[in-house]
């Protein structure tokens, strides 16, 4: 059994509502900043950059963007000695000293993966904010982490699969029971 | 991503796909030496031990860096002011690293096997940092990296190592893991210095350095070590520079390209003409570069006996 809690329509709004949010937000839009948490929220941060670019009117090259890995950050390696998952690109290739830094994944479940993406920009200098925006928050935190946009609730301890077109083929999110 | 053992002590016993995964993550790992913080929390907690018998300052500096940016700490043991010099064996040596915690144990020896014993005979994990004429693994990875970091690829490159392989430990690593990836490795030097079997491993072995060299991409070459000389393997310093220099005349010979490596400690003016050591195609401080890089991946990658693991 599984529910679609996001089709390609529903996904795509979801996007936008998210993007409005931090637009209304962030009216300095030379402040901002977006780095995406690898892997599905890289290709979400892409949308979003795309979105707010078009909502304050200038080219997407303006608004700096980065993508992070929290692999070598995470907190439970002692238990996956048995599998490191696979590293990838962490590039911040600008100052993160006061910007307004737009964190994007595409899930928060325990808050965990936050904590370390923190700990990986904190160590790349001292951003004015940090903003946090997930596509969907699915509850059950372990760690006193909230999102400041998000673009669905859906309290679920259920397995939930984000699928995007850049690597699926369609734009949809799934909790599978 | 990760290594199915928790020791490594040679390149020997590793098949294609564990160098593979290795060749795969050392990036992620260099990529962190052009931030202003070089250092990421994954080993945090861990103790490294180094322990060289043998005199090192690259390789021993090299992991206490890679262990360093990996938050772990790491202790040097001095071996010549610590109970070895009163006759501890190497076994109690290691069970005394391990009743302190020890996660990792970097051994370089004398005599070939010694990282095997321990490796035996502890739960750390044990990493080979040269021992006798044996293996010296994670300069064999480092050398396979840069390769593949600046060809791209590995398979079909036509490597020739040059000097003494006999004593070479480097030179076994970097044989076993190149014909692996399906690398073409030749080697030439005197005949007193090339190991009398060293065709049963898939090598090609030239005694002359002009034809050896043509069209090869990679010119891997090895320390004359001086201190053998005494052995009387070669007649004097000045023939083997005549005969087996590295120069530019002979690179010439070459294909366009060739990369020039060394593991150092270089003689200039022995084993490597001066110009060549720092010609565009000399990629010998990089090999430094990628040695902690390549050691990050290691530590991180090996699988140790961890006391809270399901599996104990």
């Amino acid at each position: 059994m599984s529910d679609i809690v996001l089709d390609s329509k529903s996904f795509k709004s979801a996007v936008n509502k998210i993007s409005k949010e931090i637009s209304d937000n962030n009216k300095n839009i030379h402040e901002v900043a977006i780095i995406g948490i690898q892997s599905k929220g890289v290709f979400l941060a892409k949308r979003i950059l795309a979105e707010i670019a078009k909502l304050a009117g200038i080219g997407m090259s303006r608004i700096p963007f980065g993508t992070l890995d929290i692999t070598l950050y995470r907190d439970d390696l002692d238990d996956l000695s048995s599998k490191i998952p696979v590293i990838k690109d962490t590039v911040i290739p600008f100052d993160t000293n006061r910007k307004n830094i737009i964190l994007i994944d595409d899930v928060i479940y325990t808050g965990r993966t936050v904590r370390a993406a923190l700990d990986v920009l904190m160590d790349f200098g001292r951003p004015k904010s940090v903003q946090l925006a997930v596509l969907i928050d699915r509850g059950f935190r372990e760690l006193p982490i909230e999102a400041k946009y998000v673009g669905i609730r859906y309290q679920s301890e259920e397995l939930v699969k984000v699928e995007c077109k850049e690597t699926d083929g369609v734009d949809r999110v799934t909790f599978i029971k | 991503m990760s290594l199915n053992c928790k020791d490594l002590l040679g390149l020997e016993h590793l098949d294609k796909k564990d160098l593979q995964t290795i060749l795969n993550s050392v990036g992620p790992f260099k990529s962190l030496f052009t931030r202003s913080v070089k250092k990421v929390p994954t080993l945090v907690g861990k103790t490294v031990v180094t322990l060289f018998y043998e005199p090192s300052t690259r390789t021993r500096n090299s992991f206490e860096i890679a262990a360093k940016r990996l938050s772990a700490d790491v202790v040097n043991v001095a071996v010549n002011t610590s109970s070895i010099v009163k006759g501890e064996s190497l076994i109690d040596t290691g069970k005394t690293l391990e009743a302190m915690k020890a996660d990792y144990l970097i051994i370089r020896h004398s005599l070939a096997g010694a990282p095997d014993i321990l490796a035996r005979n502890l739960n750390a994990s044990i990493i080979n940092a040269g021992d006798g004429f044996h293996e010296h693994p994670t300069q064999g990875l480092l050398d396979l990296y840069t390769m593949y970091e600046k060809k791209k690829k590995i398979e079909g490159l036509r490597v020739l190592l040059v000097g003494d392989i006999l004593h070479s430990r480097v030179a076994k690593s970097n044989i076993w893991a190149m014909i692996k990836m399906g690398a073409e490795i030749a080697v030439v030097g005197p005949p007193t210095l090339i190991p009398s079997n060293i065709e049963d491993l898939g090598v090609k072995v030239y005694y002359d350095l002009n034809e050896a060299i043509k069209k090869v991409d990679v010119v891997n070459i090895l320390r004359i070590q001086l201190e053998r000389q005494q052995e009387n393997l070669f007649p004097s310093v000045h023939e083997y520079v005549e005969l087996y220099q590295v120069t530019k005349e002979r690179l010439a010979m070459a294909r366009p390209g060739v990369l020039i490596m060394h593991p150092g400690p270089m003689n200039r003016g022995i084993e490597i003409s001066s110009d060549v050591a720092d010609s565009p195609n000399a990629v010998i401080n990089e090999q430094v570069t990628n040695g902690i890089a390549v050691r990050m991946a290691v530590l991180c990658l090996l699988k140790p006996k961890r006391k809270n693991a399901s599996s104990d």
